[in-house]
């Protein structure tokens, strides 16, 4: 057993003139759950497609346990699929759905025709089959729903199906295809804790393409975020979220975005934005243009003027229960800023129209003019240096 | 008010596209002499349609020839399915070179009428010797374009999805057609069935060129037969064998309508 279960290795794939993935390289090991996040279009269902041997590869490899298996088709490498849609057979019942890969699996041509049943040794079979679907079913909580068919199920019921359908194969690998994006909110945040539940119970690798950063920081135990045919990132979720890559990477993951104001370098080291230096000891040449990143609950709102602070313009305060989201403008910015902080200290902010905004030094992310991440030079505190995982982003 | 008037209209073209119906029956019912006297009326006074309906099943062999149509029409419509849908699901779903040459040959081919080509499929099934067989009357036909387009268009609205389930499922490509486009297709395939075994049950063209012996007459050309051996003015008995024929096909179309229907109401596959 390598420490590798599920190994692509240079995978490119193009759809006439659009090329879709280019060069993706990602190392899963036994038992993990990882995500695959980006916008839609990223390439991500197009990936795990080709993991699954659903589409061939135009170049690369898929490995499964060490085993090159890019040549296999899709039924003989053994990972069962989830998908969005769920899928489902419409004409047959739950528990056909269910039964129909293990029938297609463990039963010859002939042992399949209807009369087969009659012989002994498929009737053995095919009640072993049963009991192995009714003991998912339980798992799942869906025995009641064994005779139903898709149709007559809502949508809940239908996903969790269609897992059993994936579960019962007792897969090397699951699949999952955005598997919780057409169930309504309060439902897809309960399924979301269920399935996370039967990965840990199943102890398979999983690999799960959403484009809901959330579900993916929820969920994973890496995440490899996907841009433009890509892979930016791959590390765990509070990695990505505290040390992304790329600004890509800071601008995709995160909720509400992450504050991006251009700045340029200075002779001293420092980020200039609208006069006021808000970073120091960044490793780019002076008079090169960078972003600063800035998560909303770093930044910090004051009434008062002083050195590292942007002037800017209160819009409106959001009250969200818990938090509360500040929005500004600033001159020469094209987005707003978003500032995140209890209401308690948001209240006050509501009687001046001009605030200052500022962050520490140590909660900045500085990216340079192509998106990468810049490094920090050491200057007392320790320097982070951003984790790069996955492949380094060519620029 | 509205739904009045589009009552009366409605049943107004009921009745006309029923009455030649009608008159059939009524015809059938009546002795010959009442078939030529001057008034016009549905109801016989003499009723002799037990002698006209002894007629139609004595004078030729009635029984073999609604057999005949019968084989011929089911076996036409199942070799059909069984050609067509494999072709249509490749057409749909698979991505291979020249698959838009293929379907615009397909589409091609809805073009071209059995009449153009009888001449030459006269001589080959002469050449094989199949001419007065019933393999004649069904292996020009066991290769359908429409099957084809109509099978494609309804499976191209399958959605991919299932079709990548059933692979990582284990499924091969003609278990994927057979087990899963086939059910759920079967709307189109009763919509077909319906096209199909109408056209070949009626179909006299094809039959008058192949056939001349009446034991392997399918019932149009047997209707044929048993007007020029029997009944040249015989209306009543030719009637009544024109009932004969044309039950099957209103019965087979009554039940094949339901599933039909019930086909079309079948949700969809997500939602």
């Amino acid at each position: 057993m390598s420490e590798v279960a599920i190994h692509l290795h240079g995978i490119a794939k193009a759809f006439g003139a659009t090329r879709v993935l280019e060069g993706i390289d990602l190392a899963v090991a036994p038992g993990e759950f990882i995500a695959l996040v980006g916008p839609s279009g990223c390439g991500k269902s197009t990936l795990l497609r080709i993991a699954a041997g659903l589409e061939p590869p135009d170049a690369g490899r898929v490995l499964l346990d060490g085993r090159d298996v890019t040549a296999l088709r899709a039924a003989d490498r053994d990972m069962a699929m989830v998908f969005q849609s769920y899928a489902l057979y419409p004409h047959l019942t739950a528990r056909q759905n269910m039964a129909l890969p293990l029938v297609m699996r463990r039963l010859g041509g002939a042992e399949r025709l209807p009369f087969a049943r009659l012989l002994p040794r498929v009737r053995t079979k095919l009640a072993a089959i049963g009991a192995e679907v009714r003991a998912a079913a339980e798992m799942l909580k869906i025995a009641p729903l064994l005779e139903r068919k898709p149709a007559q199920m809502s949508g809940g019921q239908r996903q969790r199906v269609a897992l059993g359908r994936a579960l019962v194969r007792h897969p090397r690998a699951f699949l999952m295809d955005e598997p919780l994006s057409n169930l309504d909110a309060a439902l897809r945040v309960h399924m979301r804790s269920e399935i996370v539940d039967l990965h840990r119970r199943a102890g398979v690798v999983t690999l799960y393409v959403t484009h809901d950063q959330e579900e993916a920081l929820g969920m994973a135990d890496r995440i490899a975020v996907m841009l433009g045919g890509r892979i930016l990132q791959v590390a765990a979720p509070d990695t990505i979220y505290r040390d992304p890559a790329h600004v890509e990477v800071a601008r995709f993951i995160g909720s509400p975005r992450i504050n991006l104001l251009p700045a340029m370098v200075n002779a001293g080291g420092g980020a200039e934005v609208g006069g006021q230096v808000m970073a120091a000891r960044i490793a780019a040449p002076v008079g090169s243009q960078v972003r600063l990143g800035i998560r909303p609950e770093h930044l910090r709102l004051d009434p008062q003027a002083g050195p590292g602070r942007l002037p800017v313009r209160l819009e409106r305060i959001e009250f969200l229960g818990a938090e509360a989201l500040v929005h500004c403008t600033a001159d020469g910015l094209a987005e707003g800023l978003i500032a995140k902080m209890p209401p308690t200290a948001a209240e006050p902010l509501r009687f001046h129209a001009e605030l200052h905004a500022a962050a520490d030094d140590e909660a900045l992310l500085v990216f340079d003019a192509m998106g990468a991440r810049v490094a920090r030079h050491p200057a007392g505190a320790a320097a982070r240096e951003p984790a790069h995982a996955g492949q380094p982003h060519a620029s | 008010m509205m739904r009045a008037l589009r009552l009366v209209v409605l049943a107004a073209g009921a009745v006309l596209v029923l009455f030649p119906f009608l008159f059939m029956i009524s015809t059938s019912l009546k002795p010959q002499a009442e078939v030529f006297s001057a008034g016009l009326s549905m109801i016989p006074t003499h009723w002799s349609g037990w002698e006209n309906y002894t007629k139609a099943f004595t004078r030729i062999p009635m029984g073999r020839i609604l057999l005949n149509g019968l084989i011929v029409c089911a076996a036409i419509v199942a070799f059909q399915i069984v050609f067509a849908l494999p072709a249509a699901y490749a057409l749909a779903k698979l991505r291979f070179r020249g698959r838009e040459l293929l379907f615009g040959i397909v589409l091609l081919g809805l073009l071209v009428p059995i009449h153009a080509i009888s001449i030459p499929l006269y001589a080959a099934a002469r050449t094989l010797g199949l001419l007065n067989t019933l393999a004649v009357l069904i292996v020009p036909f066991t290769l359908s374009v429409f099957a084809i387009f109509l099978f494609r268009q309804f499976i191209k609205a399958i959605p991919d999805d299932l079709i990548l389930a059933a692979r990582s499922d284990g499924l091969s490509e003609a278990a994927i057609v057979w087990r899963i486009i086939l059910p759920n297709a079967w709307p189109a395939a009763s919509a077909f069935a319906i096209f199909s075994v109408v056209a070949h049950w009626n179909d006299l063209y094809w039959p008058l060129i192949a056939i001349s012996k009446t034991q392997l007459a399918t019932p149009p050309l047997g209707l044929l037969f048993f007007r020029a051996a029997e009944a040249g003015d015989d209306y009543g008995a030719l009637m009544a064998a024109t009932v004969v024929i044309t039950a099957p096909l209103v019965l087979f179309f009554l039940f094949a309508q339901r599933l039909f229907i019930e086909g079309m109401t079948m949700t969809g596959l997500k939602g």
